[in-house]
């Protein structure tokens, strides 16, 4: 197990490079003059180029590289054009906000997911089973983001139960704080369960086919110990696998949620350092969150070997 | 029908013609047939159609401002309302279908093509191999359609530069994919038969491998198309998208949240238009997956 921590860890290492490689090109594929756009239209010649020789923009790209890996290397993601402060705080600030959204978002949709999904395969070729398949599919083709205006205009509009948007911080009011996270979460677990609900009914159809489990059965198991015990268990692999991807997809949904919801996470920061030109600001919230999403598979793989101890030693 | 039922009269080249009708037909028969496939394609269809057509089926211009009618309920004037402007949003939606339409033929050819020339490489060229993967898996490491977002971002918000940030965005995981099937295409008998009767890599590649790999890239392809859909609305949603007034799907969405309070319909149509297109390329997705790939039905993942 260690071992395989330790492998898997180090594979980590040139998909970081790669990463940060990507997030410093970024910077470079802006047209245009950044010192212009950072100056404003008043800004003198001088002032430019002082704003450029500050930022390093008139070195070349190879030395501004060096900067960048040298800067990285000591935990340094460079300063915010506009925000007066260091990239790095800004985003660890607000990293909680989305990791916490994505996380329910995760549970919510792993348990709907699997429900619909061991509904489906118990009930193979019903109406339920079609019924639950039917719901992840139009699950799977609604956007998300739409989905969340859509709920905001009914729960927040209309009907008037929950807040049209904003946060609350759990330390303040947990309530509250609950109220603020109850339809961004809900709207991404439903467009995200049906890829889980499909494993897991492909994964249960698979197991609920072999021979032990009609042993099972035919011994006069409860059919509950057998579905869960002798079932799930070993349907829990494919399904691990779609939650790892899922933690991606989800990570990427919060970042856009957040903008529906006006939830002050990482994805907000971003959109905002969008519209403000505030390259270091993407810059530091790209690779954050890529190495959370790297450091998230890591965990998925573990408890991969975790489930399935065959793949623990080949590595 | 009297040809099949006494072989023996047939030249083998004959046969092989015969045969190979033969598998073309029970294959456009079994996808007519597979109900979700069809489903899929005709709401593709419908989609392509209004898109084509748009100029004929909008009752205005998508960019027409009308101050007397700002933010009107839909009704029999206008049916899916109006927005802040007074424009129509049924009349913008339908030229929206347009710019996805576009945004998604383009991301699938390049995508197409890219993924197969990467994949390609990679299995053919051992210390290109590598190389390609170890940069493909950190392109994929960024989560979703956040690395798109950063690039629309940087390139500037344009239609271009949307197509060139999600084809980045979606060529690593469908190059992964077709070097995958590649790889054990390379390892079949038929391969080292081609090869030993001196045919030239070119062809081996052309002729019978991509051949033979093609499969899970097409359903890989109606995926991508799917998202690219989803991908551009919400480009242009954060405003990194082809910019406003062009009336894209997302470009509306984000219309109908800063009307949110007074005017539900600006957002719930362009909505329900992707969901339903994105549906129809999942059903056909699937639909294909069954005919092509039996071995994967099922699951699967969202990029």
């Amino acid at each position: 197990m260690i071992r395989f921590l330790a492998y898997r860890l180090l594979s980590a290492i040139p998909v970081l490079f790669v990463v940060s490689l990507v997030t410093f090109l970024i910077m470079w594929l802006v047209p245009g003059d950044i010192s212009a756009e950072i100056g404003g239209i008043d800004a003198t010649p001088a002032d430019l180029a002082a704003i450029r020789e500050r930022l390093g923009l008139d070195r070349p790209l190879w030395e501004r590289a060096l900067n960048w890996y040298g800067a990285l290397f000591q935990g340094d993601l460079g300063q915010s054009y506009t925000l007066n402060r260091s990239v790095l705080g800004a985003v660890m600030e607000r990293l909680p906000v989305t990791l916490s959204l994505a996380a329910i978002a995760l549970m919510l949709a792993t348990l709907m997911g699997m429900l619909l999904g061991i509904l489906a395969s118990v009930r193979h070729n019903t109406w339920l089973d079609q019924g639950a398949m039917v719901t992840a599919l139009i699950g799977l083709s609604i956007p998300d983001f739409w989905f969340g205006i859509v709920m905001i205009i009914l729960f927040g509009v209309w009907l008037g139960w929950l807040p049209t948007g904003g946060f609350v911080p759990l330390s303040e009011d947990p309530v509250g704080w609950a109220r603020s996270m109850v339809l961004p979460s809900l709207t991404l677990a439903i467009t995200q369960m049906g890829v889980i609900a499909r494993m897991t009914r492909s994964a249960m159809l698979d197991v609920l086919g072999q021979d032990y489990i009609r042993t099972a059965r035919a011994k006069g198991m409860r059919a509950r110990t057998v579905i869960f015990r002798h079932g799930l268990r070993n349907a829990m692999i494919p399904i691990i696998t779609v939650v790892g991807v899922l933690s991606g997809v989800l990570l990427s949904g919060a970042v856009v949620i957040e903008t529906v919801f006006s939830l002050p996470g990482v994805g907000r920061l971003i959109i905002g350092a969008i519209q403000r030109r505030d390259f270091p600001i993407i810059q530091g919230g790209l690779l954050i969150t890529a190495c959370v999403f790297v450091f998230v598979n890591i965990l998925v793989d573990m408890a991969y070997a975790w489930f399935d101890p065959r793949g623990r030693d080949d590595s | 029908m009297t040809a099949e039922a006494n072989p023996d009269t047939l030249s083998i080249g004959q046969e092989i013609k015969l045969a190979r009708r033969r598998r073309r037909l029970t294959f456009a028969r079994r996808l007519l047939t597979h109900p979700s496939f069809l489903v899929g394609f005709v709401i593709l269809v419908l989609f392509t159609l209004t898109a084509l057509l748009a100029d004929v089926l909008a009752p205005y211009g998508p960019t027409k401002i009308n101050y007397r009618s700002i933010l009107a309920p839909p009704s029999a004037e206008f049916w899916f309302g109006t927005d802040a402007y007074g424009r129509d949003v049924l009349s913008r939606v339908i030229y929206g279908t347009r710019v996805s339409l576009r945004i998604g033929v383009f991301v699938v050819v390049m995508t197409g093509i890219l993924g197969t020339l990467l994949g390609t490489l990679a299995s053919y060229v051992k210390w290109l191999d590598g190389l390609i993967m170890r940069s493909l898996d950190g392109l994929m490491a960024f989560p979703g359609v956040l690395l798109a977002i950063a690039l629309a971002a940087a390139l500037g918000p344009s239609e271009v530069n949307a197509i060139i940030a999600l084809t980045v965005t979606f060529t690593p995981r469908t190059a992964r994919i077709v070097r995958a099937s590649v790889i054990v295409v390379q390892g079949m008998q038929f391969i080292e038969a081609a090869h030993a009767v001196g045919a030239s890599h070119a062809r081996v590649i052309f002729r019978y491998i991509l051949a033979n790999a093609l499969s899970p890239l097409i359903v890989q392809l109606t995926f991508v198309f799917a998202v690219s859909i989803v991908a551009e609305a919400i480009l242009s949603f954060l405003g990194v998208g082809p910019p406003p007034p062009a009336p894209s799907l997302g470009n509306i969405i984000a219309d109908g949240r800063s009307n949110i309070q007074e005017a539900w319909w600006i957002a719930v149509f362009p909505g329900l238009i992707i969901a339903v297109a994105v549906l129809g390329l999942n059903l056909m997705g699937d639909g294909l997956r069954d005919i092509l790939d039996p071995r994967h039905s099922g699951a699967r993942d969202k990029t």
